[in-house]
């Protein structure tokens, strides 16, 4: 099917629906843009381009909010987890390939387990373990219940097994400890495997709402997501349209930003977050 | 020698530690949680079932349940439908491919507040642009977020257009698995193009299939932000989502031993609707 030539019709109607599917995708970010920058009483006539355009929604978003306080929460809350998964996914995945131990297996079928169960069961017990633990309101809610991902221990597992263990032995002969093997000679040679973990680790708690809601009432601590929905679902947007969707702006443009420097491996990465099977 | 022996101990005991008080611990008290009522200050207190006779009884949870599958009923069929489609698209040898699969993809990335806020001006009543588009189309208006009968599928719409790129993707994927000799031999005995699509790209594919299934209906029934920024559950409680649900009697009402309860029956009812699904790909192809 693939080598065959596509008749000249048939080609214009794949194209033809391909542009439509991809102004679906892109209209609604584009007349969101448009509208944050629309005076307020434009916003509900216009269909592509405003009569005018200023930054007054963002001047009263950053006026109400804290934006930039929970910016730097979000960077330092999900630049730590992802981190830490990195470092912990990478030392279980290795301790998984590289050695015999008794209980090995058992471990895997626990990843394994961990992996399938629903969030819906642990989020009160998960809950009232901060409360116990007096993590709530501090970043110790928000990062350390996420430092183990069973995803990211299988990609490095499977990323070290591609590993010969030639490397491996040779290393240790010439006398290098195994925590030493593991992060100045293997992890340098997973660059795939850790850009995969950490972007999938990183976009996950970037965008996780419900467990910030949760567990942060100090709007000092909000992460930008949080902040942002409350925002727009408590009353200090006062139903202004324009500084409802100027502060979606804001929190999509980080990300926006991101992928469209690094769009192959964001595609790759979250794509192989269905590898699960 | 010993030493040795203890290294894949050290390695894998950040996971182990985390295991325990992350995932295990919080499964067990779970189950503890179950049989009490409690609200985190006063003391526990033992009700046996109670929590589950009260369960049986709570209209607002079955109707969770209810509005919940029926956003998985709409979203899913309607996700799979659109992503093979794409993906069948993409595979063909175009031009800008990348370009198109960059674009289908950028809402996977975004927030979903993002998109809830966004989509909730969208689907307004009175200015919103589908409403505009359809009075246009001297269409009457459609209440998208306000009539009881159409708030959920008007989710279901917008939850395909945030992820439906993810699948286009996993789909592509798995087209391109297929041994494009299966596709010339089909050729030469006159198959027809829905034939080769049904006989060979279908069975081909399954596993994609059943992986598209499982993941979009697991993330069905994680359905909370989209109701909780756009409508509150309402009109009517018919977008009131089980997570919701969920949320409002733990974190409004600080009924603990209750929501932990509807936690482990929605656990039970994901288990079911997930091997249902593995049961029904694995015998039809």
């Amino acid at each position: 099917m693939n080598l065959k030539r596509l008749s000249g019709i048939k080609k214009t109607a794949a194209y033809i629906f391909l542009f439509i599917g991809a102004a679906a995708f892109v209209y609604p970010f584009i007349w969101m843009l448009m509208a944050s920058l629309a005076p307020e009483k434009d916003i509900a006539s216009f269909a592509l381009w405003p009569t005018s355009i200023g930054l007054g929604s963002y001047v009263q978003v950053f006026e109400k909010i804290p934006v930039l306080r929970a910016f730097l929460n979000s960077m330092i809350v999900s630049l730590t987890v992802t981190f830490f998964v990195v470092v912990f996914s990478s030392m279980t995945g290795f301790a998984l390939t590289h050695y015999e131990f008794k209980g090995r297996d058992a471990v895997f079928y626990i990843i394994i387990f961990t992996m399938s169960l629903p969030f819906q069961l642990t989020l009160i017990p998960q809950y009232i373990l901060m409360v116990k633990l007096g993590w709530t309101d501090s970043y110790l809610a928000l990062t350390v219940p996420y430092f183990i991902s069973g995803l990211g221990i299988i990609i490095f597992r499977q990323y070290f097994k591609t590993i010969p263990r030639d490397l491996f032995d040779a290393a240790r002969i010439d006398g290098c400890s195994d925590l030493k093997i593991l992060f100045s000679i293997l992890l340098p040679n997973a660059k795939p495997a850790i850009i995969t973990v950490a972007i999938l680790t990183f976009m996950g708690v970037w965008n996780d709402v419900l467990w910030p809601i949760i567990v942060i009432r100090n709007e000092n601590l909000m992460t930008l997501p949080q902040l942002i929905t409350l925002f727009a679902v408590g009353g200090k947007a006062e139903s202004q349209l324009g500084v409802k969707l100027a502060s979606a702006v804001l929190l999509a443009v980080p990300v926006v930003v991101a992928y469209s420097f690094f769009q192959k491996y964001f595609i790759t990465s979250m794509a192989s977050s269905g590898m699960k099977e | 020698m010993g030493k040795k022996k203890l290294t894949p101990y050290l390695l894998i005991a950040p996971y182990i530690i985390h295991f325990g008080l992350f995932v295990a611990f919080p499964v067990v008290f779970s189950l503890v949680l179950v049989f009490h009522r409690w609200n985190i200050i006063s003391p526990m207190e033992y009700v046996g079932p109670g929590n589950f006779i009260r369960l049986l009884g709570d209209t607002f949870f079955w109707q969770s349940v209810l509005n919940t599958l029926y956003f998985i009923l709409i979203h899913v069929p309607l996700q799979l439908l659109i992503a093979i489609s794409f993906a069948l698209i993409l595979n063909l040898p175009l031009r800008m491919l990348g370009v198109f699969r960059a674009i289908y993809f950028l809402p996977v990335v975004v927030s979903g507040v993002v998109v809830t806020i966004l989509w909730q001006q969208l689907f307004g009543y009175e200015n919103g642009i589908l409403n505009r588009l359809l009075t246009y189309l001297t269409l009457p208006r459609i209440g998208w977020l306000t009539d009881p009968d159409i708030a959920m599928p008007s989710i279901a719409i917008m939850a395909t257009w945030k992820n439906v790129g993810l699948y286009i993707i996993l789909f592509l994927t798995g087209l391109q698995t297929v041994p494009v000799q299966l596709y010339e031999s089909a050729d030469l005995e006159g198959a027809t193009a829905w034939q080769k699509f049904r006989h060979i790209t279908i069975p081909m594919i399954n596993p994609t299939i059943l992986l598209v299934l499982v993941l979009s209906t697991i993330g069905g029934f994680s359905l909370f932000i989209e109701p909780y920024v756009m409508t509150g559950g309402g009109p009517l409680s018919r977008t009131l989502s089980s997570v919701l649900y969920i949320y409002k009697q733990g974190f409004f009402f600080y009924h603990m031993g209750y929501a932990a309860t509807m936690g482990v029956t929605l656990t039970a009812i994901i288990l079911v609707v997930v091997i249902i699904q593995k049961k029904y790909v694995e015998r039809n192809t």
